[in-house]
């Protein structure tokens, strides 16, 4: 038996917010340059009663109506995501109901960030190969920017919000490979919100200055980039590798990369330390930001249906940041 | 690792900057275009470059370009 995505949509909140939004804030801030590095022009922000939940809803409902599936055929959800609507239940039960899936489907969250398709992947892989499900429907949805401070206007520069949906079947557009997965939790505090979990429950309204001359908020979302880049300088190259020996193919017979977007300084960088050629290699995060568990699925359809993948293609695909962790596979295109 | 390789390398991360303006014992933090930005570019260079892991931290206690050098050459 094999697994296959079997399709992919996407949601982007209607909210738009420019660089020139931004820079209205933030006056004294060299826009251009940033926006050159960083590869983003303007981003998607969720209103302030849409939740990661609501988002996720909206893109099932949108690959139910693209691909025409009747979400009774659906036997499995996954929702990944690290800004669920409540602490408990899990968002996913809740989505079960709202999207009219059947009550003999197994559902859970699962709490992975820029690696969480990758993660989605395996694990709907793991069920269909294991007799568990037939039809396993991946959702990934954030809203990191309610956890971004006002004034944190690089963060607020990269990621946007995003949800996307994609289901894993017996049978669809591209067969599911082999994996590689990793994790180094050394790394926790380097991309982190610390407060309203178990651990510090209250806020604690503390801010300091951080080594690289950043605010760093306990009760607003933290990201050391310098630790964060040298962690993906690190492990991303070895994955590669270790991606095509698990898969058996050379470097050569990979058509194309997605990788997740972070943004494209550090893509760039990447490609260039991998010897990997631009055309083959997917950057595109303009107009959506870094939207966090969803842009290797939003880089896939994006790719699709600009047809920079087609039929027979072997892609390989990758995801790493918050944890820290990290994973990557091939899809082969039917 | 050399000392004028690595203010060539360094020099290249600037934009704006002439490379004349880099020298072993400039204060680059103290250069109009030193920003958190070009502190990742640094990184990213040291790490693909020497194999060298510099956090921003260790770029942000030196002053001048060869104690960069000298800090990262040490590792």
């Amino acid at each position: 038996m094999k697994a296959y995505i079997k399709g992919i949509s996407y949601y982007l909140p209607e909210r738009v917010v420019t660089n020139d939004d931004l820079v209205r804030e933030f006056p004294e801030w060299s826009v251009e340059k940033v926006a050159a590095k960083v590869g983003v022009y303007s981003r998607h922000l969720a209103a302030k009663e849409e939740t990661a939940g609501d988002m996720a809803e909206k893109a099932a409902r949108s690959l139910f109506q693209e691909y025409n599936i009747d979400p009774k055929e659906i036997d499995f959800l996954l929702l990944c995501t690290q800004s669920p609507d409540y602490f408990l239940p899990s968002t996913s039960c809740v989505l079960q109901h709202r999207l009219g899936i059947s009550s003999t489907s197994g559902a859970f969250d699962y709490n992975l960030g820029c690696s969480g398709c990758i993660y989605g992947l395996a694990v709907a892989k793991g069920l269909i190969m294991g007799n568990i499900a037939k039809n396993v429907l991946i959702l990934t949805s954030e809203t990191y920017n309610k956890y971004l401070h006002p004034t944190d206007k690089s963060n607020r520069s990269i990621f946007g919000d995003g949800a996307a949906a994609c289901l894993v079947s017996t049978e669809g557009l591209a067969e599911i490979g082999e994996f590689v997965l990793g994790t180094d939790g050394s790394g926790a505090e380097d991309l982190i919100v610390k407060t309203g979990g178990s651990r510090h429950k209250e806020q604690t309204g503390v801010s300091e200055i951080d080594e690289e001359g950043h605010a760093r908020y306990d009760d607003y979302l933290y990201m050391n980039g310098g630790a964060i880049f040298n962690f993906t300088l690190e492990v991303v190259p070895t994955l590669i590798q270790q991606i095509l020996e698990k898969n058996q193919v050379r470097k050569d017979e990979i058509d194309y990369y997605v990788f997740h977007q972070a943004n494209k300084f550090m893509l760039n960088t990447i490609r260039k330390v991998c010897a990997i050629s631009k055309d083959k290699f997917y950057i595109n995060m303009e107009e959506t930001g870094n939207t966090v568990s969803s842009t290797v699925m939003i880089g896939l359809k994006d790719a699709l249906e600009k047809e920079l993948i087609t039929s027979a293609n072997q892609v390989m695909i990758t995801g790493f940041g918050v944890g820290l962790s990290y994973g990557g596979c091939i899809l082969r295109i039917e | 690792m050399e000392l004028q390789d690595f203010i060539k390398n360094f020099a290249e991360q600037f934009d704006e900057t002439d490379a004349s303006e880099i020298q072993s014992d400039t204060c680059f933090q103290e250069l109009e275009e030193w920003s958190s930005l070009v502190a990742m570019s640094v990184i990213a260079f040291v790490k693909t470059q020497y194999n060298k892991a510099v956090t921003g931290k260790e770029i942000r206690s030196c002053d001048t370009v060869e104690e960069l050098y000298s800090l990262i050459a040490s590792k």
